[in-house]
C-alpha cells in the first residue's frame, strides 16, 4: 500500500528539508516526521517524506542472516 | 532598419517573406549541407542500388531539452535509427517543423544546431524540409516530423519470420536511461540527477553485426515502451516464446534508483540509442566480441533465449529464481506512491 | 548481496517454507495486507517458490482498490463545477467513474495535476492562485501524515486556495474484520504502515483471533523470510506478531508522524470497496481544520456511481476470490481499458496477476 526507499541524507537545506541521494539521484525530502535524523543516515522516503530512519546495525544483522542462509545451502551442496 | 527576430510569429508559417527569412536566416545556415539550399518540396536523391529504407516519425517529446539531449537531436536519432534496423545505412532526412506561436528562436537554433550535430554525427544529411507556425496552444513549442532514407546493406533478410528456436537475444546496453531523463526533467518534479538520454545512432552497431548475414536475424530498437514492449513484439511477431533472466538485463544503478523511487519498471521506460538483436546461438560470442570496442554498445549483454514453449510471451527467470510473465506495458508511465 | 547469493539465499527459505508447509495437511491461506507487498510477490515470480498447499491472498491495501467509484465522480463534478485544479498521486489518475477517468477528463481540458509529493499540491496551488486546488487525499497510515504535514504547512504558509478531498483508511478496522474468517491462517503485515504504527499495535490478531502476523519488507528476500516465519508459526501452533522489519519498523512506530495524523484528523465512517461500510475505518477533518475540506467547500452531493456487477474486485479484495473467477478479468477488464480497481492500481490483484501471469 506504500511504495518507500531508502535514500541517503547528504545534506540539510533548512529547519525542515534534507537532500537526499539515491543512486545519484537527489531530491529534497521533508524532514518534520523524523527529527533525529543525521548526516549520513538512510532516510525511508515516501511521497517527498521521510517517514522513518533506516537502522544500519538491524539491516547489517538481516543481511549477515541472509548470508549465512546462503552459505548453509552452499556448503550442503559441496558436502 | 528592423528590429531582429526573437520570437516565432503566426506570420512566419504564412509561406510569404517571413516564412523565406526564417528559412534563410535561421535555418539553412544550420542545416544545408548542399542539398537542401534549393528547397526543394521533394528531393530526387541520386546513388541508390535497388533497394532502399524509407521511414517517417514525429517528435513531441515535453520537455524539450532534458540532459544529454533534447527533440533536435532525437528527431534524427530516432529516424536513423528505425532505419538502421533494417539492415540499412541512414542516408538522408526529411525535417518537418511544427512551431507554436511565441516560441523563443533561441530555443529553434539550439535545437537546430543539436540536430544538425546529430545528423553530422550520424552521417545522414537533412535534405528536404518544411516548417509551419501554428497560433499559441495549438501546439506544444515544437513539434518534429522527420522522414529517413538509408540504402540496404543487410546480405541476409532480417525479420520475424527468420527467429529461430534457441535463437539467442543481445540488448547493446543499459536501458530504460531516456525514459527515465525526460520522465525525471518534468517540471512537476524537483529531482537531480545524472541520468542521461542515450539518444544515438545505433547504425555503428548494425554496421559490425551485418557481415554475420543470416546469423543476424532481426533487430529493433526498443523505444517507446522500452524493453518491455520489443521483447513482446518479438514473441508476438515471430509466435515464439521468449525466456529472459532477470539478473543478466544491464541497468544503471541511478536508472533503478529513480525507477524504484517513482515505482516504475526500467524495462518499460524508452531507450532511444538501444537495440534488441536476435541471433543464431552459434554466433553469440563473435557479436559479443564485435561490440566489445563499441562505445555505444558498452554495456551489451545476453538477455534470454527463443523458446518453442510460452508461444508470443515473455517469461522472466527472476533474479531470486522465481518465475514471471515480462508484460506488454499499458499507458502512459505513471509515478505512483503505493 | 551477490546474485548468487541472493538466489542461493532465496532457495534455502523456498526448501524451509516447504519443509514447513508439509508438517500442515492442509491448505494454508496466508493473506498479504499490503498492495505493495502484492506487486513485489508477483514482480519476484515468488509463487513458484512457494508450496502448492501454501496460498497467498491480496488483501484491503491498496488504496486505488478500496476507494469507492463515487470518489473518482465527486473529484470530476467538483472540479466541472467549481473549475478547481486537481492535484493527485498517479496512482488514481486512470481509475474509471461513472464520470469517466481524471486521464479521460484531462484529455477534456480538465486541469489535472499528478504529484509525486503531497508538497508538490502547495506549490501548484501558490502557482494557481486564486484558482483553487484540490488534493486527492487517499492513503493508508504511511501516506496520511505526509497530507497532514502538508495541510499543516499550509496553513502556516497562508495558502488559502489548498483543499483535500479525502477518503483515507485506517488499517485496524478491516483487518479484524478479516481477522474473523476462519480460512484466514495468518498475515504477512505492511511493512511502511508498520513504521508508523508500530509493530506493538497488531497484538490483537494473537490475543483476540489466535493468528499470527509477521511485520515484512519489500524485497523478495524480505518476504520470503517472512513467509518461512509465518508457516512456522503455524506449524507449531504459535501465533505470534513478530517483526521481520526492524530495520525499518520500530516496536513503538513513528511517534511524530501519528501526532501529526492525529492533530489534522480524527476517525469517521468508511466505505470500502469490498467490506461495505466500517465505523471507525475513515479520517475525516478535524474542526481545526475544516477550511481546507473540499468535501465541505464543493458541494456535489454525493454520487450515485454504479459498479459494473460483473466485477469481482469486492471478492478479490477480501481474498475470497482471484482475478481467475472473474468473467471479465483480460477479457473486457485489462490494464488498457479497466473495468474494476483491481485493475487499474498497478499494484492491485489484477493488475498483478495480468501483468506478471498469475498463478
Amino acid at each position: 500500500m506504500c511504495l518507500a526507499v531508502p535514500m541517503k541524507l547528504v545534506e540539510m537545506v533548512n529547519e525542515d528539508f534534507g537532500r537526499v541521494d539515491a543512486g545519484g539521484v537527489r531530491t529534497d525530502v521533508n524532514l518534520m516526521m523524523i527529527p533525529h535524523a543525521q548526516l549520513g543516515d538512510y532516510l525511508i522516503v515516501h511521497a517527498g517524506f521521510g517517514i522513518e530512519v533506516l537502522d544500519q546495525e538491524e539491516a547489517e544483522i538481516r543481511l549477515d542472516l541472509f548470508r549465512e542462509i546462503a552459505e548453509a545451502t552452499a556448503g550442503l551442496e559441496v558436502d | 532598419m528592423t528590429k531582429p527576430m526573437t520570437k516565432i510569429s503566426l506570420g512566419h508559417g504564412g509561406g510569404g517573406k517571413m516564412t523565406g527569412s526564417l528559412i534563410k536566416d535561421t535555418i539553412l545556415p544550420r542545416l544545408d549541407r548542399g542539398r537542401l539550399g534549393a528547397l526543394p518540396d521533394s528531393v530526387v536523391l541520386d546513388g541508390f542500388g535497388d533497394r532502399i529504407a524509407y521511414t517517417t516519425d514525429s517528435f513531441v517529446v515535453s520537455p524539450i531539452f532534458f540532459p544529454g539531449g533534447d527533440i533536435g537531436s532525437l528527431s534524427i536519432h530516432g529516424t536513423c535509427n528505425d532505419i538502421a534496423c533494417s539492415g540499412a545505412r541512414p542516408l538522408f532526412i526529411s525535417m518537418g517543423l511544427i512551431l507554436e506561436e511565441g516560441f523563443e528562436l533561441a530555443q529553434l537554433e539550439r535545437i537546430l544546431d543539436s540536430a544538425a550535430k546529430a545528423a553530422d554525427e550520424a552521417g545522414v544529411q537533412i535534405v528536404t524540409g518544411d516548417t509551419k507556425v501554428v497560433p499559441r496552444g495549438a501546439a506544444d513549442k515544437i513539434f518534429i516530423n522527420t522522414s529517413g532514407i538509408g540504402r540496404v546493406e543487410a546480405q541476409a533478410p532480417l525479420g520475424p519470420e527468420q527467429i529461430q528456436i534457441d535463437d539467442k537475444i543481445i540488448v547493446s546496453g543499459p536501458v530504460g536511461a531516456h525514459g527515465m531523463a525526460v520522465m525525471l526533467s518534468r517540471a512537476e518534479f524537483s529531482f537531480s540527477f545524472d541520468i542521461q538520454t542515450d539518444s544515438a545512432s545505433v547504425w555503428p552497431i548494425v554496421e559490425r553485426l551485418l557481415p554475420l548475414k543470416s546469423e543476424i536475424r532481426f533487430l529493433r530498437d526498443p523505444t517507446r515502451g522500452g524493453l518491455a514492449a520489443t521483447l513482446n513484439e518479438v514473441a508476438q511477431l515471430s509466435n515464439k516464446g521468449i525466456e529472459i533472466e532477470e539478473s543478466s538485463i544491464p541497468v544503471d544503478q541511478s536508472v533503478n534508483a529513480a525507477a524504484e523511487m517513482l515505482g516504475i519498471d526500467p524495462l518499460q521506460a524508452a531507450n532511444e540509442g538501444k537495440i534488441v538483436a536476435v541471433v543464431a546461438p552459434g554466433s553469440v560470442d563473435h557479436v559479443m566480441s564485435l561490440l566489445v570496442d563499441l562505445p555505444i554498445a558498452e554495456g551489451a549483454a545476453v538477455i534470454g533465449t527463443i523458446t518453442d514453449t510460452n508461444a508470443s510471451k515473455v517469461v522472466m527467470k527472476t533474479r531470486v529464481g522465481g518465475t514471471r510473465i515480462l508484460a506488454e506495458p499499458s499507458g502512459e508511465l505513471l509515478p505512483r506512491i503505493c | 548481496m551477490k546474485p548468487e547469493q541472493e538466489k542461493q539465499t532465496a532457495t534455502a527459505l523456498s526448501d524451509a517454507i516447504h519443509d514447513l508447509a508439509s508438517r500442515i495437511p492442509r491448505e494454508i491461506k496466508i493473506m498479504e495486507v499490503c498492495g505493495t507487498h502484492t506487486m513485489s510477490i508477483h514482480a519476484a515470480g515468488l509463487k513458484k517458490l512457494f508450496p502448492p498447499n501454501l496460498n497467498l491472498v491480496s488483501g484491503p491495501g491498496c488504496p486505488v482498490c478500496v476507494t469507492e467509484k463515487s470518489f473518482i465522480d465527486e473529484a470530476i463534478l467538483i472540479a466541472r463545477k467549481y473549475d478547481v485544479v486537481i492535484a493527485t498521486f498517479g496512482d488514481l489518475v486512470r481509475v474509471p467513474g461513472d464520470e469517466g477517468s481524471l486521464a479521460e477528463f484531462r484529455a477534456e481540458g480538465g486541469a489535472v495535476k499528478v504529484v509525486y509529493s503531497p508538497l508538490d499540491a502547495i506549490a501548484i496551488a501558490k502557482e494557481c492562485a486564486p484558482t483553487p486546488v484540490v488534493f486527492l487525499g487517499v492513503g493508508f497510515e504511511t501516506t496520511i501524515p505526509t497530507v497532514a504535514a502538508t495541510v499543516k504547512t499550509a496553513r502556516l504558509q497562508g495558502i488559502n486556495n489548498l483543499y483535500v478531498l479525502t477518503a483515507f483508511k485506517t488499517i485496524h478496522p478491516p483487518l479484524k474484520t478479516l481477522a474473523d474468517k476462519p480460512d484466514l491462517d495468518g498475515f504477512l503485515l505492511p511493512g511502511h504502515v508498520a513504521a508508523i504504527l508500530g509493530s506493538n499495535c497488531f497484538d490483537y490478531l494473537v490475543k483476540d483471533f489466535h493468528k499470527p502476523g509477521v511485520v515484512a519488507g519489500f524485497e523478495a528476500l524480505d518476504i520470503l523470510i517472512a513467509v518461512r516465519d509465518l508457516v512456522s508459526m503455524l506449524a507449531e501452533n504459535k501465533p505470534a506478531i513478530a517483526n521481520d522489519y526492524k530495520r525499518v519498523v520500530r516496536d513503538a512506530g513513528n511517534p511524530v508522524a501519528r501526532a501529526l495524523m492525529e492533530e489534522v484528523f480524527s476517525p469517521c465512517v468508511a466505505q470500502w470497496r469490498g467490506l461495505g461500510v466500517i465505523p471507525g475505518s475513515g479520517l475525516e477533518f478535524r474542526h481545526k481544520y475544516n477550511d481546507f475540506d473540499a468535501a465541505k467547500l464543493f458541494a456535489v452531493g454525493t454520487p450515485q456511481s454504479k459498479d459494473d456487477p460483473r466485477c469481482r474486485c469486492a471478492a478479490i479484495i477480501t481474498g475470497s476470490k482471484t482475478p481467475a473467477h472473474c468473467g471479465l478479468f483480460g477479457k473486457e477488464c485489462t490494464p488498457e481499458y479497466p473495468v474494476g480497481p483491481c485493475m487499474v492500481s498497478s499494484e492491485g490483484t489484477c493488475a498483478a496477476y495480468y501483468k506478471y501471469g498469475g498463478a
